[in-house]
This record gives C-alpha cells, sequence and structure tokens, in this order.
C-alpha cells in the first residue's frame, strides 16, 4: 500500500490550519512515516486486537457523590470569563 | 555540590541534624540560580512555597524534607503546568496529581519544573517551545527526551531526584543519555490522575535517580491503586527496597537477540554484554532468547500512540483553558487557530498522523493492524517469561546525538527501538548506567524489562549492575 495523505483535509478534520509549506513539509515527512510503518502488513492478523498491554477488566466504582473543583479555581484559567462562566464567541448563528 | 545528594543520603543528613530541609532547599535553589543557566533542565523553581514546606518537613516520614523536582506535564496545585508547550504557558494546575499527593503525603517537596518534548512527543527535549535543554555530561549533545529535563537536573546535581513521564521510552531514553536511573514502572502500577495525556494506553508515571535504591524507595511512595485513575490497578505495593543488594544467585536472564543485531552501535552491544557476562559470574545463568516481533514495534507504536494523541489533544481548543486566539469572529475560527497558533510541529505532526489513521477507510487499515501487532508483541514477552526472570539489552541503540543535528522525524523515532516495545506491551523497565563511551565519555544504559508488577526484580538485578 503506497501511502497518499491529504494533509490540508486531514489538518481540517483535526481542527488545525497550515501554511502552505507546513503542509507541503508534512506530505513528504507523514508519507515517508506510513511508508515505514507499511511493514506491519507483513504480520498475520487473525489474532484478536490488543487495547493495551495489561489484560485490564473494566474497573466499576460506587457512584457516590465525591468532592470536584470549586468554580472559582477551574474559572481561573480560562482566557475569558464573566460571573463564573467563560466566554466564547457567538456559537448559534443569526436566523 | 550540595546535589550531589541522594535521597537515601539526605535522609541520612537530615535525620543526624548535619543540615535541614529548609537549609538544603536554600541551597539547592542557589545551586540551580547559578548552574541551571548553562543547562536548562528547569522551566521554572519556586523558592516560597517550597521554603515554607521544607520548615514544616516531617522528618519521621519516608521521604521527610526531600525535594523531587517534577516534569512539568504533572499538575502540582498552584504551579506552572506547561507540557513546554506555548498554548499551556500560562496555565496553573487547579489541582494536585495523585502522584503529588503521595509525594506530600510521603514528607517530599515537589520542587521545580523540568523540560520535555512538548506534551512528552519526542526524544531530545528538542521539541520543547519553551526551552533547550543540554546534556550535562556533553553540553553539545542532546539529553535525550522526552524527560529531558528531569533526566539533566539529576545527572548536573541539580536535583536528587525527579519523576518522568515514560510513553515510549522517555523516563529509560533520557535517563541513559544523562548517566541517571530511569524506571518505567508496569501500566497501571502507577496513577497517572493529573498527568497531561499524551497516548493513554501507554503513559507512565516514573522516578528518575542517581542510584537504583532512590527508585525503590521512590516507587514504594508513588505506586498503588487510585480510584480516579481507572487504569491503575489495586495490586499490593511491596516493600520494593528489600530487593536491592539480594544479588542475582539463581536467576535466569535473557538476552533477547532482536536487541543485539542490526541497528545498534557495536560498542554499546559489546558493554551491554560485559554486564551479561558480570551479573553471570555473580550466579546468574545467562540465556539467549527471542522476541521476533521487536522490527515492528516502532511502526505499531507510530499508529498507536498519535491516533491517542490526536483523541487527547482535541481538548485543546481554546475555550477553557490554555492560548486563545485574539481577534477571532466564530468558536470554530477560536477553536482552530487557537490550536493551530500554539502547538509546534512535531504536536501537529502526530495529532494529523493520529486523525489520519484513525479517519473513515484507514482505521482498519492502521489502527486495527496496529492493535493486533500490539498482541504479538505483548505475546513474546508473556512467553520469553515463561523461561527467564529477566531480559537485559541496551537502553538505547545509540550514542546521543548532537543538538541540532537531526531534521527527519522518524530517524529520531527509530532511536526508541529498545524502549517502545516495553510500552506496547506494559511490561516494567528500569535503565541503569553502566559506564560512559568515547572521547566525550558519553553516558550509556543498560535496560532491564521484567514481567508485568516485578519491579522488585528490575531493582534486584539493577542494584547487582551497580556493584559491577
Amino acid at each position: 500500500m503506497k501511502a497518499k495523505i491529504d494533509v490540508s483535509y486531514i489538518a481540517q478534520l483535526a481542527q488545525l490550519e497550515l501554511s502552505e509549506q507546513q503542509t507541503e513539509l508534512f506530505q513528504s515527512q507523514l508519507e515517508s512515516i506510513l511508508g515505514f510503518i507499511d511493514k506491519l502488513s507483513e504480520l498475520p492478523m487473525d489474532q484478536e486486537p490488543a487495547a493495551h498491554g495489561q489484560r485490564l477488566s473494566a474497573s466499576l466504582r460506587q457512584d457516590v457523590v465525591g468532592q470536584s473543583l470549586s468554580a472559582e479555581a477551574v474559572i481561573a484559567n480560562a482566557p475569558a470569563a464573566q460571573d463564573l462562566l467563560i466566554k466564547v464567541p457567538k456559537v448559534v448563528a443569526d436566523a | 555540590m550540595i546535589g550531589q545528594e541522594t535521597i537515601v543520603s539526605l535522609k541520612q543528613k537530615f535525620a543526624s541534624g548535619e543540615l535541614t530541609p529548609a537549609d538544603y532547599i536554600t541551597q539547592l535553589h542557589a545551586e540551580i540560580s547559578a548552574h541551571d543557566v548553562e543547562i536548562g533542565s528547569y522551566l521554572n523553581c519556586e523558592l516560597d512555597k517550597a521554603l515554607e514546606q521544607a520548615k514544616n518537613a516531617d522528618l519521621s516520614l519516608p521521604l521527610g524534607g526531600v525535594p523531587i523536582a517534577i516534569k512539568d506535564n504533572i499538575n502540582t496545585l498552584g504551579e506552572t503546568c506547561s507540557c513546554a508547550s506555548k498554548y499551556l504557558e500560562s496555565y496553573r494546575a487547579p489541582y494536585d496529581a495523585t502522584v503529588i499527593e503521595k509525594l506530600l503525603a510521603a514528607g517530599a517537596i515537589p520542587f521545580g519544573r523540568t523540560n520535555l518534548d512538548e506534551f512528552a512527543m519526542g526524544s531530545a527535549t528538542e521539541n520543547s517551545a519553551l526551552k533547550t535543554t543540554k546534556n550535562p555530561r556533553a553540553l553539545e549533545y542532546i539529553p535525550g527526551g522526552s524527560s529531558g529535563g528531569s533526566a539533566a537536573c539529576v545527572s548536573a546535581n541539580l536535583a536528587v531526584a525527579s519523576l518522568g513521564s515514560d510513553t515510549g521510552g522517555s523516563i529509560r531514553q533520557p535517563a541513559s543519555h544523562c548517566g541517571v536511573v530511569g524506571l518505567k514502572p508496569t501500566y497501571g502500577r502507577v496513577s497517572r490522575y493529573g498527568l497531561v495525556a499524551f497516548a493513554s494506553s501507554l503513559d507512565q508515571i516514573g522516578p528518575m535517580t542517581k542510584t537504583v535504591e532512590d527508585a525503590a524507595v521512590l516507587l514504594e511512595v508513588l505506586a498503588g491503586h487510585d480510584p480516579r485513575e481507572a487504569t491503575s490497578v489495586d495490586e499490593p505495593v511491596p516493600a520494593y527496597t528489600q530487593s536491592l543488594k539480594k544479588g542475582v544467585q539463581g536467576l535466569k536472564i535473557g538476552l533477547p537477540k532482536e536487541y543485539f543485531g542490526e541497528g545498534i552501535d557495536p560498542q554499546i552491544k559489546t558493554k551491554i554484554l560485559e554486564i551479561a557476562e558480570g551479573l553471570k559470574q555473580q550466579g546468574a545463568e545467562i540465556v539467549e532468547v527471542s522476541l521476533p516481533h521487536t522490527e515492528y514495534a516502532i511502526a505499531t507504536y507510530y499508529i498507536l500512540a498519535p491516533a491517542e494523541a490526536s483523541s487527547n489533544l482535541a481538548r485543546f481548543d481554546g475555550v477553557r483553558y490554555g492560548h486563545r486566539s485574539a481577534d477571532v469572529s466564530s468558536i470554530d475560527e477560536l477553536n482552530v487557530k487557537s490550536r493551530s497558533e500554539s502547538l509546534g510541529d512535531e504536536v501537529k505532526r502526530r495529532i494529523i498522523l493520529g486523525t489520519y489513521v484513525l479517519s473513515s477507510g484507514y482505521a482498519d487499515a492502521y489502527y486495527e493492524k496496529a492493535q493486533k501487532a500490539r498482541q504479538l508483541i505483548s505475546q513474546d514477552f508473556d512467553e520469553a517469561f515463561e523461561t527467564v526472570d529477566a531480559l537485559l539489552t541496551p537502553s538505547v541503540p545509540h550514542l546521543p546525538r548532537k543538538r541540532g543535528e537531526n531534521s527527519d522525524p522518524l530517524k529520531d523515532y527509530l532511536e526508541d527501538l529498545c524502549a517502545i516495545a516495553v510500552n506496547l506491551a506494559g511490561n516494567c523497565a528500569i535503565s541503569v548506567p553502566v559506564g560512559t563511551l568515547g572521547d566525550e565519555s558519553l553516558p550509556i544504559g543498560a535496560q532491564i524489562i521484567a514481567p508485568h508488577f516485578k519491579e522488585e526484580t528490575l531493582f534486584q538485578v539493577g542494584s547487582a549492575i551497580e556493584t559491577l
């Protein structure tokens, strides 16, 4: 499989904006990385996929109310806030 | 230098009254101010709060009054947690990570925030958007990464010990390059609550120290189940220090042939084989083993880690914290511009790679294939550990390179050849310094790998290697 990656399109999916120069550079770098990754095609694929290295089972706990951070502590890092609310540009477009 | 102290020696000096924690931390801060200008291991180091903690230190606790440097991707209340990214440069942590709570409960003083590759993505600390870190043993050379600052400060005697994080070698590789001990615990051994997530199925926090004994002392404090971290495992925490100096008599140690072949510097190979011979003379049985899927580990990692990173880093959207682009008119523009202006090239490259391998039509070809390859890599270790107690390998295939010499990301990726399979399989491993090579006396490390939750074997073999 010869990888062909449309960097501009993928960047858009990832909410990133790249300069033309970056797009070109990433294109060749990523294709070389994908070419290397293609090595996996040599492997048998009839085993189960592994999500991590441990055989972990789902860990459940009692659903009890605990302590969480105060609104003030959280808002302290917000780039723009008013009355303990985070300010953002208008989300819903005008009708 | 005051920073030459180990955790163990410092505790003795505190106990005897030769030093007080407050005097020590004041002097250490002065050393850092004088010498870190050259090394660049710390992003910042705030004395006031630490001095207050030092004055109230309870010396009866296991780490009473001992300062520990923290990688700047682990949240410590009120301190920076920049991940060496422009995006989080002005962020201040609103809570303590579990490892910080544990350090504080053991009497330690989190002191100083260390440099790293941005969001822990890299193996030279050259991807830090905030600072250059040099290898204290040879300033022209990289310290390794991503925990380059945590390795460099310990190596330069500007810290007693530090915490790092290891997703694909990020503790062991810089430890090897800087000539210090670096431990990646078993996946699930140490809670990652409060560690900024890079690749959640791989990340682990671990100690970076001057001696194997110090690593054991620290892990005893750090390890354990945390109800706030679903992948932390409820296994008892052994008294790791008791496995030190047990000797290696009767232990069976495997040399995986794939870690001594192509792509390994022959001088490093020779050095590690000498270590194996030394262990044999101390009574260990040395056998050759095979981990046949080793050559697929890096390819597997560079699908899974970027895939997970692309999801984890989606939270950096300019809304709730971190950099927000000025002068935007819509929420979409705010998201895109805030990310694009403040994330570095390597981070963007990995987000794009991860988004690609998860995108419609490619997820089976890449992501699922990598998960299946991961199964084979894990099985290799399981099978090897049916016959041996531990594996011995080089920590890094080559000596550190000079700073600024590599512009090809793939070439740097390949430097994690000896480290990455361990993360994929979830095992524990330690890098122990075993001398230097070449005119520049560049440090090299031996890596010991053990089965899941057998960190005591790492300490047992590691402390034996220190006597060689």
